[in-house]
């Protein structure tokens, strides 16, 4: 067809006559909402600039929440601290992908000899995403050491580290085993069918398009692993929470924890963003 | 603001005065008319208080608590106890007791956040061993090379920090059963504590462990005072402060020290 309009009169396109009538409609609505959409937030950020300050503990709450002499004394160790996060971080964060990634795979097994590696995924997944992650870090954080490893095995460190590992290997392995699953059944049929053997399926077929599609997930299992790092401060590394908490104790002032939050909030917001972009971006591609 | 201080405290001087024929320094002072609130711990601890019932006035904390409460003219009923945490204490908003008693060290940071009255007690800070460094000579040099633990919301850290100056890092727990879990679990050697908190640990919870030594008690901020904690500008200061000072001067503080806090010496000096 030359006309792309002729198939229907109620079809929008540009005609000679400029905009149609819905186009018109839709700019005007659009102009309204932006209106509406500026002024309810101008309205808020000015009661909030205002009104909050005129509550009368406000005074007190600045003192002890958003302290700027406090913020500079405490920011330069409460960076120093954050290192061991980042540290702690960085070992537990690829020890997880492959625990999670191998415990996807236990559960997604076939042949029935290996039946109880299937029943071991499961229980895995069940306890470890079911108890809190801060009791599995006492547990293992202080029960492991207890019996009696020298030094320096018996590290917090490394057993907080573990604890870590094993919940978010759970939570991991669940998202890779629901990617698993949204590769359809038909790939893995025709490329059996072409002599494939189940393990080159696997690796071969599935897992790159698996992966692929969990990133955007897996994300935000990083970001959440960022903040939950610091749970190991409560079996004795001094990492950006505790070293807050310090300051809090010595001083009688929040403003610490504020200074934590901004140092996560650094971190976290472009990796969040980021998490966004890659969502986006891959339901751009299904489309 | 300092002329109603002063104000407060010349009326509450004068009605002391008065306190002694018919009882209320604290008079429309407290949070309920009447009742002396006082928080505690969550849990309480031995020897501050025993049982974890504040109510018996069994314990040290408790015993001063009601010796206060009375010298102030309150009857032993219309003491209530509520419990709090180090961070309910400091919070900007409206208080839920009028006192915290949970061994808090007066410092001069927090007391421009909140009010202490005058010091009930003061304690030095001790080492406590795990069972594998009890026999680590009681000198600076000896104790560096260990690893060490502490309660992090209390003033050890600062002072391990500045006087020890340990070789590896510090562990920080979050209470003191935290410190006796790395301890067993041989992930610490040794921790810092008011003495009366060290010696009942090495006593009762863990086996093996001891005081190896305490920090000399003349060593300027070395000595660990403890204070009445409440809300800044509270008008009841000048009269716990007065009731402190003359249960002092009566040795009555000194008896109820007697009869709750351990014998401290024997343990020796930090060199």
């Amino acid at each position: 067809m030359a006309n792309p309009n002729a198939a229907g009169s109620n079809v929008a396109g540009p005609n000679a006559a400029g905009m149609t009538r819905r186009e018109r409609y839709e700019a005007q609505k659009r102009r309204r909402g932006m209106v509406v959409a500026a002024i309810s937030t101008l309205f808020v950020v000015v009661a909030l600039v205002v009104l909050v300050p005129m509550t009368p503990g406000w005074e007190k709450v600045q003192k002890s929440f958003f302290n700027g002499a406090v913020l500079a004394k405490s920011f330069p160790k409460l960076l120093e601290a954050f290192k061991i996060n980042i540290m702690i971080f960085a070992w537990s964060a690829p020890a997880i992908a492959i625990l999670g990634l191998l415990i996807a795979l236990a559960r997604d097994v076939k042949s029935p000899a290996l039946f109880p590696l299937k029943i071991f995924g499961a229980v895995f997944t069940d306890v470890f995403r079911g108890v809190p992650v801060i009791l599995t870090v006492y547990l293992i954080g202080f029960g492991i050491p207890g019996l009696g490893l020298p030094r320096p095995w018996n590290s917090p460190y490394i057993w907080g580290s573990l604890a870590l590992i094993l919940t978010y290997s759970a939570y991991v392995a669940e998202i890779f085993r629901s990617g698993i699953d949204s590769v359809h059944h038909s790939q893995r049929s025709a490329a059996l069918s072409l002599g494939l053997s189940e393990r080159q399926v696997m690796r071969d077929v599935v897992l790159p398009q698996a992966i692929r599609n969990v990133v955007p997930s897996q994300m935000n299992m990083l970001i959440a692993l960022q903040k939950d790092v610091s749970l190991l401060s409560f079996i004795g590394p001094v990492e950006i929470f505790r070293q807050a908490g310090v300051f809090k104790s010595l001083l009688a002032n929040f403003t610490p924890y504020v200074g934590a939050a901004l140092i996560f909030l650094i971190v976290t917001i472009p990796a969040t963003r980021y998490a966004d972009y890659l969502m986006a971006r891959q339901s751009r591609e299904r489309r | 603001m300092t002329k109603i201080f002063a104000l407060a405290a010349v009326s509450c001087a004068l009605m002391s005065s008065t306190a002694l024929a018919d009882g209320h320094c604290a008079a429309g002072k407290t949070l309920v008319d009447g009742k002396f609130t006082i928080a505690t711990g969550n849990p309480a601890y031995y020897p501050w208080v025993m049982d974890d019932a504040p109510e018996s006035g069994q314990g040290f904390e408790a015993a001063v608590a009601y010796a206060v409460a009375a010298e102030m003219g309150f009857a032993a009923d219309d003491v209530v106890w509520v419990r709090s945490s180090f961070d309910e204490a400091i919070q900007p908003g409206a208080k839920n007791f009028d006192v915290n008693m949970q061994q808090y060290s007066i410092t001069p940071e927090r007391d421009e956040v909140v009010d202490f009255s005058l010091p009930y007690y003061s304690a030095p800070m001790a080492v406590l061993a795990s069972p594998g460094a009890i026999d680590t000579a009681p000198t600076l040099a000896a104790l560096k090379g260990l690893k060490w633990g502490a309660v992090g919301s209390t003033t050890a850290v600062s002072k391990l920090a500045e006087v020890v100056q340990p070789d590896s890092d510090l562990l920080l727990y979050g209470d003191n059963a935290d410190v006796n879990a790395a301890m067993s679990a041989n992930q610490i050697d040794a921790a810092l504590f008011d003495l009366p908190t060290a010696l009942f640990l090495s006593a009762v919870m863990i086996e093996g462990s001891k005081v190896i030594g305490q920090f000399a008690a003349d060593a300027g901020d070395n000595l660990d005072q403890f204070g009445m904690l409440m809300e800044d500008g509270n008008p009841l200061k000048s009269c716990i402060d007065a009731a402190i000072t003359s249960m002092n001067e009566n040795g009555k503080l000194a008896a109820i020290e007697a009869e709750w806090l351990q014998n401290t010496t024997g343990v020796p000096l930090i060199k």
